[in-house]
């Protein structure tokens, strides 16, 4: 028996994501007096893995799963699951593995509940907490099945390092056929998503125009941080869909998220609810973001923004 | 080429939620329900195959008679044929199991259903219905084309864009991008009025046991006021973040 948990790698590099699934899966192993199994495709280094609470990391070295294929990760995440007779299995919240997960649950037989944020109230009935309608609430969800598939939202748990270090095991895991076959990525390179940053900077329709995106970019490149962008934006083309947060585009939960030029339509504060920090920047004081925002200017973007990216820049100097 | 979009009859995004019953149930009272938006979008791409590609476009969903309003309002976009598989949607698991027979009996090349619905958020049917059907499985689908069985589709990624070949049988993941939000469909009187005709057929659930329960709901703490600070000092905005937040 042991809790498995499949960790991320972005061009062989460990994702934060993968600790942080590492760190969760930890403290449910503690609870139920077990250990946990990582399981690491193509992964350079897996030292980290024992630092966050992994004992026994499954290095899977294979150049037919070189590029992602979400049966063929499953597959090979379903073998590991059975030979270490896993019964939870923890994944990310990453677009990969929110692809494979449902195919894990089918071959694993597992109920699956994605989006958890918090570790098990219980064990008995096994029982995690995950947001619902989109942010707006929270489900205390009981899994009934012998085997559990948790999904964990990015950033809810955070990092818990326990000093440990983990057996390395190659894993020879055969690669099943898939019917799907990448023909071409297309993935700006050297640039934070949305769903790794710690950080989002993003515009609304009151930055005018694409042209002053300008603006947004600057403030994102002092801070590290992703950019982003409310519907209007991306339905008016100014940005593309990829950039489009909030409830049909997608969730953020990072530490911090500024907001310039956005209203804060309902919508769009469902979809970046999950965030800790939030920050407005808008003329309009009735603006509805103000309610949901921990820090708020009112003010003029074209003119608070560059003072902030500035200053920014300074204290990062300063601070570095 | 037959297709079939499933349909999640969801609140509309702007509705409040509350729940009832202590904290068991969600409170429905005052709330609109409507097309999930996901599935809007993989209709309203399916409509472009029927017209473009002569397609035949039939809808479902698992639910109680209360979802028929949405369904018929697909059908009034433009689907041909709604079916109801009258249960309770328990949970994904159980949803997947049910439109796996529908699937099968309906013969149907290409199931479109929204990415995640935006109730649950779970993200699991479509690709639990791919795995159940032996379809080939895509999702975060923000375009697709058809040729023959061969399929073209696009996926976002974290941080980008994929390009994928398939065949069919295919079931797509579908969000915004199959079509653009210009390109949804509102229903027009003659559509409304041909919907009315068109079948509504109700079948029997195969009777899926549930894998998952959610037992009870919480709403977020309710958070303190915003802290205003003046444009022309940005400085405490700084200080702010760094001391008091801690996120820079």
């Amino acid at each position: 028996m042991s809790v498995l948990v499949y960790t991320e790698s972005e061009n062989g590099k460990l994702k934060k994501a993968a600790l942080e699934c590492v760190s969760y899966a930890k403290a449910i192993a503690d609870e139920m007096g077990t250990s946990v199994t990582a399981v690491a495709v193509n992964t350079e280094n897996t030292d980290a893995l024992g630092n966050f609470g992994a004992s026994k990391v499954l290095n899977v070295k294979n150049g037919a799963l070189k590029t992602f294929n979400a049966k063929k990760f499953a597959g090979v995440i379903e073998q590991a699951a059975k030979q270490e007779d896993a019964k939870v299995v923890v994944l990310s919240s990453s677009a990969d593995s929110k692809y494979l997960a449902p195919l894990l649950a089918v071959s694993l037989e597992a109920g699956y509940v994605s989006n958890v944020v918090e570790k098990p109230s219980s064990l008995a009935p096994f029982t995690v907490k995950r947001t619902a309608f989109t942010n707006k609430a929270f489900a205390n969800t009981e899994i009934s099945t012998d085997v559990k598939l948790i999904g964990l939202s990015n950033n809810s748990f955070g990092l818990v390092e326990s000093g440990g270090s983990a057996s390395v095991e190659e894993f020879s895991a055969s690669v099943i056929d898939s019917g799907v076959t990448v023909e071409s990525v297309d993935k700006a390179v050297g640039k934070v998503t949305i769903a790794d940053a710690d950080v989002v900077v993003s515009g609304g329709r009151g930055l005018k125009g694409p042209e002053n995106w300008g603006l947004v970019e600057d403030l994102a490149e002092v801070l590290g941080a992703a950019t982003a962008c409310s519907k209007p934006v991306s339905d008016l083309g100014w940005r593309s869909h990829g950039e489009h947060v909030g409830q049909t585009g997608k969730p953020v939960a990072t530490n911090l998220y500024i907001a310039i030029g956005i209203s804060g339509a309902i919508q769009h504060l469902a979809g970046i609810s999950a965030s800790k920090v939030k920050v407005v920047i808008n003329t309009d004081p009735e603006a509805p973001f103000f309610k949901a925002a921990d820090y708020g200017v009112v003010g003029d973007a074209f003119e608070v923004v560059p003072v902030l990216t500035e200053k920014l820049r300074a204290f990062k100097a300063q601070n570095a | 080429m037959k297709i079939l979009v499933c349909i999640s009859h969801v609140p509309d995004t702007t509705s409040k939620i509350n729940f009832t019953e202590g904290d068991t149930k969600f409170d429905t009272n005052g709330v609109q329900y409507v097309i999930n938006p996901n599935d809007e979008f993989g209709l309203t791409r399916a409509m472009w195959f029927k017209e473009k590609q002569g397609a035949s476009v039939d809808v479902v969903n698992v639910g109680g008679a209360e979802t028929e309003p949405t369904l018929r309002k697909a059908l009034a976009i433009g689907a041909d044929s709604a079916i109801r598989v009258n249960t309770e949607a328990k949970d994904g698991f159980a949803v997947a199991k049910e439109l796996a027979k529908v699937v099968t009996d309906g013969g149907y090349d290409l199931v479109i259903a929204g990415r995640e619905s935006i109730d649950y958020n779970g993200g699991m049917v479509p690709g639990m219905l791919a795995s159940l059907t032996g379809a080939n499985f895509v999702t975060n689908c923000i375009n697709l084309e058809v040729d023959g069985t061969n399929a073209n589709a696009t996926r976002e990624i974290d941080g980008g864009k994929e390009t994928v070949i398939t065949t069919l049988p295919l079931v797509i993941g579908g969000q915004k991008g199959l079509v653009e939000e210009s390109d949804l469909r509102i229903p027009n009187m003659r559509g409304i009025m041909m919907a009315r005709k068109k079948p509504l057929n109700v079948v029997e659930p195969v009777g899926a046991n549930a894998e998952t329960l959610a037992s009870s709901f919480e709403k977020p703490a309710p958070k303190g006021a915003v802290k205003l600070v003046d444009a022309d000092n940005i400085d405490e905005l700084i200080n702010l973040l760094h001391n008091e937040a801690k996120v820079i």
